[in-house]
């Protein structure tokens, strides 16, 4: 994992002096909430329903247990208690006072941590593949480009000011776990047929009013020549990307409006003028952060557990859990574990301050120190011995952390929608509860297999309902909160926009609406589909029968 | 009218300002510098540079290219920059490529909304003269754009960035 140097830690604590001053000079008087609102953004710092709300940066979704625990520290010190993982690899505090603010940003920065760009229109956080390091399926560690990312887009002097926000996906496996076909930049690592490796990039991805699977713009960028070619796609967007209307200004309008084809040949023509031995990444600068990620001291293992063997086969629970939440390593005698953060009445993605702290117990003592965030709103522990395996399920059951349902209908993503956020129309959190508490029989839950529900609470999409199998938003009807529900979307490598079921329903209606929609599919289903896959092939017909028929 | 705060040497100070910003609708005064619109420099701009007796500056706004500028930059004292919104963030595309691509080294001015907070972005991209629209005085605006120690990214300044500082 890469480690903070000098630089990198004199470099947040400046940020977090020249925060300090800025809030200081606002509880003056000498700002205004105006002039204010611009800083305390460019810091993470937003005014949502209730309080102001932190979102922190979990650089690429990887955590060290120091880390986390100061997390579950802030969660206590200066929050209720808990925190709440994004669909974006952050973590956001609901219940913030401005002038703890800075005292915050402090202790974040005591531990490499830091809320820097996780708004406004500037280039967010990386988005990256929590199996990163362990997962067979990578042709390298996209980490380590995460990093050089975050290092090159942190206070860029030229891309602060972009017409809009700014999100870029990478991953290295052929299996897609960040949403990379809707970001305004997903880089998608291969290896070419010489064994060098590039980028397929895709730009102009996006959800919220207006969804798109992005184009491909370049088929094979060498990976050397990375930052040169994010220069030029960046310069292009800054200099034509709408700004005369905030919900045209993202750069999925641009690249819609002119055509991928002409858009890349803007980014080519930008690029061929660009200096690239002053633009791309020293090859020095590079082998200094791969070999930060290349440390992990996997011990030599036979392939078999017995005490994982043994366990699985005398604790039905365990091999549960198994099933659905642990995935092979590509180390012999290793698995990588999600660690669901929906469990049934919970609200999706919240993790406790004492949760935090088990979880951050657990990787220091049996993962590497290694902990993840996912996009789908759960943590992983991605080195875990198999032969350690039942002690820490146990130790996560403990701590109602063992919910055994990734990617199964429970495992519901949701926005924080009208309980929290000041921009939504209608409440995400308890119709997410809801679904949950319908599938709360495992065994069907089981039967159900993988299906994906993603619920925002309103058009911005936070929730992803675009990409879910089953899409819910929340809209505003007359004062009324209604839902409307989508089918077929994906935001993973098959990625796809859902396409709209009928007319919208009232919140008690939703989840045994979904109900009808997995009955439909149950019937509906062969030789092990996935619901995607069924929908796909018999179309939304069946589905819309299923769930308006009867109301006719 | 904003003060003009010019940079010298990593150092912010008060500069007396020569230059008239003209509107199109002005007359153009019998002597002294002005800075004209890009329009108004393309149809004037070639007579007003000929009597050789002032200097001419243009003002670009963020819609407008400064490559349309490459061939007369060396005879142009001043590029100002215009930030109709501190958040229309093209001017620093604008100055990246006067400094880097087009090696321009006369002045490159902020004007419009321009706000300490920018500064440091600014003094990277190649800015070199403010025209501060919060009353920021040349203390601040050093302050401000000397804040971080370190800086990650080359641009149209010399400053070591990370991994040079890194490479010693």
């Amino acid at each position: 994992m890469y480690q903070y140097d000098l630089i990198d830690k004199e470099f947040l604590a400046d940020r977090s002096a020249e925060f300090r001053g800025q809030v200081a000079r606002r509880l003056a008087g000498e700002l205004t909430e105006d002039q204010f609102k611009p800083l305390r953004l460019m810091n993470g710092l937003y005014l949502q329903l209730h309080a102001y709300m932190l979102r922190v940066a979990i650089p690429y979704g990887s955590l060290n247990p120091t880390q986390a625990r100061r997390l579950a520290q802030i969660a206590r010190d200066y929050d209720k208690g808990y925190g709440h993982f994004t669909t974006r690899q952050n973590i956001q505090f609901n219940w913030i006072k401005l002038k703890d603010a800075p005292e915050i940003l402090d202790k974040l920065a005591e531990v490499d941590l830091h809320a820097i760009q996780t708004s406004g229109n500037c280039i967010r956080n990386t988005t990256s593949d929590p199996y990163a390091g362990a997962t067979a399926e990578e042709v390298d560690d996209p980490r380590v480009w995460c990093e050089v990312i975050r290092q090159w887009s942190t206070l860029h002097p030229e891309f602060s000011f972009l017409p809009r926000k700014f999100k870029i996906a990478i991953t290295a496996s052929a299996k897609d776990r960040t949403a990379a076909k809707v970001h305004d930049i997903g880089l998608l690592l291969r290896q070419g047929r010489d064994g060098q490796q590039g980028f397929e990039v895709i730009v102009g991805g996006g959800q919220g009013r207006t969804p798109y699977v992005g184009p491909t713009i370049k088929e094979f960028l060498p990976t050397d020549r990375l930052l040169s070619y994010l220069e030029a796609v960046l310069r292009v967007y800054n200099r034509h990307g709408r700004r005369d209307n905030i919900y045209k200004a993202r750069i999925k309008i641009l690249v819609a409006a002119l055509g991928a084809e002409e858009f890349a040949r803007q980014v080519e023509e930008e690029w061929s003028k660009i200096d690239a031995a002053s633009a791309d990444l020293p090859a020095a600068e590079l082998t200094r952060i791969r070999a930060a990620f290349a440390t992990t001291p996997f011990e030599a293992l036979p392939a078999r557990s017995e005490a994982f063997e043994t366990a699985k086969s005398k604790d039905p629970a365990f091999a549960r859990f198994v099933r659905n939440n642990v995935r092979p390593h590509k180390q012999p005698g290793y698995a990588i574990v999600e660690i669901s953060l929906k469990a049934q009445e919970q609200t999706p993605g919240d993790a406790s301050a004492d949760q935090l702290d088990v979880v951050a117990d657990l990787a220091e003592r049996y993962g590497f120190s290694d902990l993840r965030v996912t996009h789908a709103q759960n943590l992983v522990l991605p080195h875990i011995k198999l032969d350690d395996l039942p002690t820490v399920f146990a130790a996560l059951q403990a701590a109602n952390l063992a919910t055994p349902n990734i990617d199964l209908v429970s495992d519901i993503i949701a926005c924080p929608g009208l309980d929290y956020c000041a921009l939504a129309n209608a409440r995400a959190i308890p119709i997410a509860q809801d679904i949950a508490r319908q599938f709360a029989d495992l065994d069907r839950a089981e039967q159900v297999g993988e299906l994906k529900i993603k619920i925002s609470g309103c058009i911005n999409a936070c929730g992803h309902h675009h990409v879910a199998h089953i899409g819910v938003l929340g809209v505003d009807k007359k004062g009324e909160e209604f839902y409307q529900l989508s089918l077929g979307g994906s935001g993973a490598e098959d990625a796809s926009i859902g396409k709209i079921l009928g007319p919208a329903l009232p919140a008690d209606k939703v989840a045994s609406a979904v109900d009808q929609l997995v009955e439909a599919y149950l019937n509906a289903r062969v030789d092990g589909e996935r619901f995607l896959d069924t929908y796909r092939r018999v179309g939304l017909e069946p589905f819309k029968e299923a769930v308006y028929a009867q109301a006719d | 009218m904003p003060k003009l705060i010019e940079l010298v040497d990593g150092q912010a100070r008060w500069a007396e300002d020569s230059f008239a910003h003209l509107a199109d609708e002005d007359a153009i005064p019998a002597g002294g510098d002005v800075i004209l619109s890009l329009a108004r420099f393309q149809a004037e701009g070639d007579t007003l540079l000929a009597s050789n007796s002032r200097r001419v500056g243009v003002r670009i706004e963020p819609d407008q290219e400064v490559e349309v500028l490459a061939y007369d930059l060396p005879r142009i004292a001043v590029v100002a920059l215009a930030f109709p919104k501190f958040r229309d963030g093209r001017a620093y595309t604008s100055a990246r490529l006067l400094r880097e691509r087009f090696g321009y080294q006369g002045q490159i001015r902020a004007v419009g909304d321009v706000l300490q907070e920018q500064a440091g972005f600014m003094v990277r991209c190649g800015f070199d003269a403010f025209e501060p629209a919060d009353g920021a005085t040349p203390d601040v605006l050093t302050k401000a754009a000397g804040r971080f120690r370190h800086v990650y990214q080359r641009a149209a300044d010399d400053r070591p960035i990370a991994l040079d500082e890194r490479a010693v």
